[in-house]
């Protein structure tokens, strides 16, 4: 009846996970209880639930990014300590645990932190700097969310019922394989992963056609703002590379589940190409996520610097350069394999070719801030950090790709330094860079940068005392996700990497102080301009938070930095005087496909964890009849009558006729 | 704000190379509905091409096992590539029958690349349970393994097709020819021409290949 599933699936005798869920669980009831009580529950069902609206999508995804980056920084401490304590001894978190740990911490990082943060930026930002009103398919879209949270809501649950992957966040068979790990632990892994992957693949579709086919009038291609090519590169590489891991992580299932032949040691099946497999994903994985912040960055420091970006042109060269080059690299996750010298050279110049592309951004950024008049706002803080910390990153990886070099730093400490090195300085920082900056756009008031400052000091500053001991203890031969060890000359460089994760954790606390000081003195913080930061492209062109339905008029876009350009042509003539007759609107509407197709996932995926098979049936169906029902709606648009835009519209162009008459002394 | 087109464009273009063309603004409805979905038909195919990669990695490995070509019947597939490859011709049928909205012609297509869809999945799973039944279950080597997965992923999204096919005929029937019935039609036109395309592939790659190794 319940396939796998009995008591002893809940750790009743490993204290660390019980009372870790049991928060969890507290927690969850707490809010949820509250919203009941207090009577937000229709509110946020109509309009959070089943939005469509690509703003509140992109928020939620944010905020799921914001809550598991607790989780996997709550799993990051705890590796840090034991690091710490078990030099000749066994620490405090015994050697199955610790593995599940190292396990989740990846997964959630990359797949539930940087996957949905940068895809929430983009949703965000991306229609608004298009100068549209939502993105191409606004219910797939919403479908998309909820299909990642339902991935997160499964590997959440494995703290408390079953367990976690102990095989690391790619579970290389033959490890994987049934004959080694039985458990659950890789199934929670792998159906995840297939579906917030489903989720992650109708995202990428979904921005991909909103890039080339919904722009406004006038906005050719090379019109675009920094942010939208590199969305375009990134989701790209989301629908070439992630059929990849949903073909692999299927091939690993049906090894696991029937007994197939894939990646096992008998009859012939072949575990390197289980290697080649999910690295042909996995490289083009870590651009997909820092493509995103690169045009973050780039929006982030021609606006403090007061410029245009430098080298517009060479910025999109480099971006597609990047996007077709980060395909043919995948090789140097395994040089030391056995794949000989001439292939490990090929790929090795490849990898140091990508280079490249790279640091062409870097030139362009520093000539961008070259003659501008710069101002540190907290985006600009993060902007600056990052190009400090990814060029030593960076420069770590041009390393690496020296296969000789490789040999005697693979696997080892100063790998994880090395990819910490960049995704955390490139993608988290871009990713913090893109909220600061971005979160007046959302949310109609700036953050406070008091706090903002001391949270990017704190991060800047952990980051590196966290993550130098790391490469030097990896140079000292230490290699990864070990739970204990007896070399004493490790010993001093762990004790500082925690001391390092205490300053970072601080730095966290101090984006949660930020925000909740924000949110209190939001009338003080009130941006009535829609404009807080003197922006260069359409984002910054309507009211904040946006209506619902972006622009009254599409704006008509003559040149890059389409904004700066109305801005500086409004000082001749007057606003209102050209205003067009305002028209009804048509959005679409709400929706509750996405929600009820992922609580149908959610069983699906729990019912084929667990050898649930009556279970996985009737999930299955209740996903299919959520479609046909969603497809046999009469109506999937409402009107907003031309009075009511006129009314919201007129309201924005008050306040921003201040603005407007300021933006002349620029 | 508001902005009417005005000559000399080019000149507010600060790279300009000869002619600026000026972007006409977002795409029709229909135009981006069949975009996304060439997309995800591209996003599939290269799904399929993972399959296609493993299969070439293990077709040799049979571990004592049968080869291909001592278990593929040509008479077989032959009749599985004439049903798909009409059905293909069928399904089109049908699209034309809806763009001209002719009910009568949009059910008999419909209803016979269904026929056809059908016919060919009754003939592979008979393929597959007389390999089962025989010993060669996808179990039996990475060979077996790599063949099951490659054409039960494509028998998969045959079988799926036709779940789409009756649900676009049942939605016809109760909605008409609405302009969002209309793309799904072709969406799912272009899903079943797609599928014929890895069939294709399938049909070279494994059995073609397959039997004079």
């Amino acid at each position: 009846m319940l396939g796998k599933l009995d008591w002893s699936a809940i750790p009743f005798d490993q204290p660390i996970p019980l009372i870790a869920g049991a928060i969890v669980l507290v927690a969850i009831l707490g809010v949820l209880s509250w919203v009941v009580v207090k009577g937000h529950l229709p509110y946020l069902w109509r309009e959070w639930i089943t939005s469509v609206d690509h703003k509140r999508i992109g928020v939620m995804y944010i905020l799921l990014a914001s809550v598991m980056l607790l989780r996997g920084g709550s799993d990051a401490i705890m590796m840090r300590i034991q690091q710490a304590v078990a030099y000749q001894s066994q620490g405090y978190l015994p050697p199955e645990h610790y593995n599940q740990i190292f396990s989740a911490h990846g997964t959630i990082m990359i797949f539930f932190v940087a996957m949905p943060f940068v895809i929430g930026l983009m949703n965000l930002i991306v229609p608004l700097q298009l100068g549209v009103r939502d993105v191409a398919f606004p219910t797939l879209n919403s479908v998309g969310f909820w299909l990642t949270a339902t991935g997160a809501l499964l590997v959440n649950l494995s703290l408390v019922v079953g367990e976690f992957a102990r095989t690391g966040w790619l579970a290389f068979p033959p490890l994987s394989e049934l004959s080694y790990s039985p458990g659950v632990g890789v199934d929670y892994y792998a159906w995840s992963l297939q579906i917030s992957g489903v989720g992650t693949l109708v995202a990428g579709i979904n921005l991909v056609t909103t890039v080339l086919k919904l722009r406004t009038k006038g906005m050719n291609y090379l019109r675009m703002p920094m942010f939208c090519w590199t969305t375009l590169a990134s989701n790209l590489l989301i629908v070439a590379a992630f059929p990849i891991l949903t073909a692999t992580l299927a091939m690993l299932l049906l090894d696991r589940y029937l007994g197939f032949h894939f990646f096992t040691n008998e009859a012939g099946g072949n575990v390197m190409m289980f290697m080649n497999l999910i690295w042909a994903w996995g490289h083009p994985e870590v651009y997909i996520l820092v493509l995103p912040a690169f045009g973050i960055f780039s929006e982030v420091v021609s606006t403090f610097s007061g410029k245009a970006l430098f080298g517009y042109r060479s910025m999109v060269l480099a971006t597609m350069a990047i996007c077709v080059i980060s395909f043919m690299v995948w090789l140097h996750h395994f040089f030391t394999m056995g794949a000989g010298p001439d292939v490990n050279a090929i790929f090795g110049i490849a990898s140091m070719i990508i280079a490249v592309p790279t640091g062409v951004k870097i030139y362009n950024w520093l000539f961008t801030m070259y003659g501008g008049r710069i101002r540190f706002a907290t985006p600009m803080l993060w902007s600056v950090g990052f190009m400090i910390t990814f060029i030593v990153g960076g420069l770590t990886g041009v390393l690496l790709a020296v296969p000789p070099a490789d040999f005697m730093l693979h696997n080892s400490m100063f790998l994880v330094a090395h990819f910490h090195n960049v995704i955390i300085g490139g993608v988290l920082f871009g990713a913090f860079a893109g909220f600061e900056y971005w979160f007046p756009k959302a949310f109609g008031f700036r953050l406070d940068e008091r706090w903002g400052k001391l949270a990017f000091w704190f991060t800047f500053l952990g980051f590196f005392i966290t993550f130098v001991p790391l490469y030097i203890a990896g140079m000292l031969g230490m290699t990864r996700r070990m739970q204990h060890y007896d070399v004493a000359a490790w010993r001093p460089w762990m004790i500082v990497a925690a001391i390092g994760m205490a300053v970072l954790t601080i730095g966290v606390i101090c984006q949660i102080v930020q925000i909740v000081v924000s949110i209190r003195n939001r009338e003080a913080l009130r941006d009535r301009t829609g404009d807080p930061w003197d922006g260069r492209s359409l984002e910054w062109a309507t009211s904040s938070p946006p209506p619902v339905f972006n622009f009254a008029f599409n704006p008509d876009v003559r040149g890059e930095d389409a904004y700066w350009d109305m801005k500086a042509r409004a000082q001749q003539q007057s606003l209102e005087r050209d205003r067009p007759e305002y028209q009804d609107i048509e959005m679409p509407r709400n929706s509750p496909t996405g929600f009820v197709c992922a609580f149908f996932a959610t069983i699906m995926g729990f019912a084929l964890i667990w050898h649930i098979w009556w279970m996985v049936i009737l999930g299955g169906l209740g996903a299919w009849a959520t479609f046909v029902v969603f497809a046999w709606r009469d109506h999937d648009e409402y009107v907003i009558p031309a009075e009511e835009v006129a009314a919201i519209d007129r309201v924005n162009l008050e306040e921003r006729g201040n603005l407007v008459s300021m933006a002349g002394t620029v | 704000m508001a902005m009417t087109a005005t000559a000399g464009h080019a000149q507010a273009d600060p790279h300009h190379i000869g002619v600026v063309t000026e972007h006409p603004g977002p795409a029709p409805k229909r135009i981006v509905t069949a975009y996304g979905f060439w997309i995800f038909l591209l996003s599939d195919i290269v799904m399929f091409s993972c399959f296609f990669a493993a299969y070439a990695v293990l077709s040799g490995q049979t571990a004592d096992g049968p080869k291909g070509s001592e278990i593929f019947e040509q008479r077989n597939v032959a009749i599985e590539t004439v049903c798909l490859l009409l059905s293909s011709f069928t399904c089109g049928m049908a699209s034309i029958a809806a763009d001209v909205r002719n009910r009568f012609w949009f059910y008999l297509g419909m209803t016979v690349t269904c026929v056809l869809g059908l016919i060919f999945l009754v003939i592979e799973l008979r393929e597959f349970a007389d390999l089962v039944a025989r010993g060669y279950g996808p179990s039996r080597s990475a060979f077996l393994t790599a063949f099951f997965s490659l054409v039960g992923c494509h028998g998969l999204h045959v079988s799926a097709g036709v779940l789409w096919l009756l649900t676009m005929m049942a939605q016809v029937f109760a909605k008409g020819f609405r302009a969002d019935v209309l793309r799904r039609m072709m969406c799912f036109a272009l899903f079943w021409h797609a599928l014929d395309i890895v069939w294709v592939g399938v049909f070279s790659v494994v059995y073609l290949l397959g039997s004079a190794a």
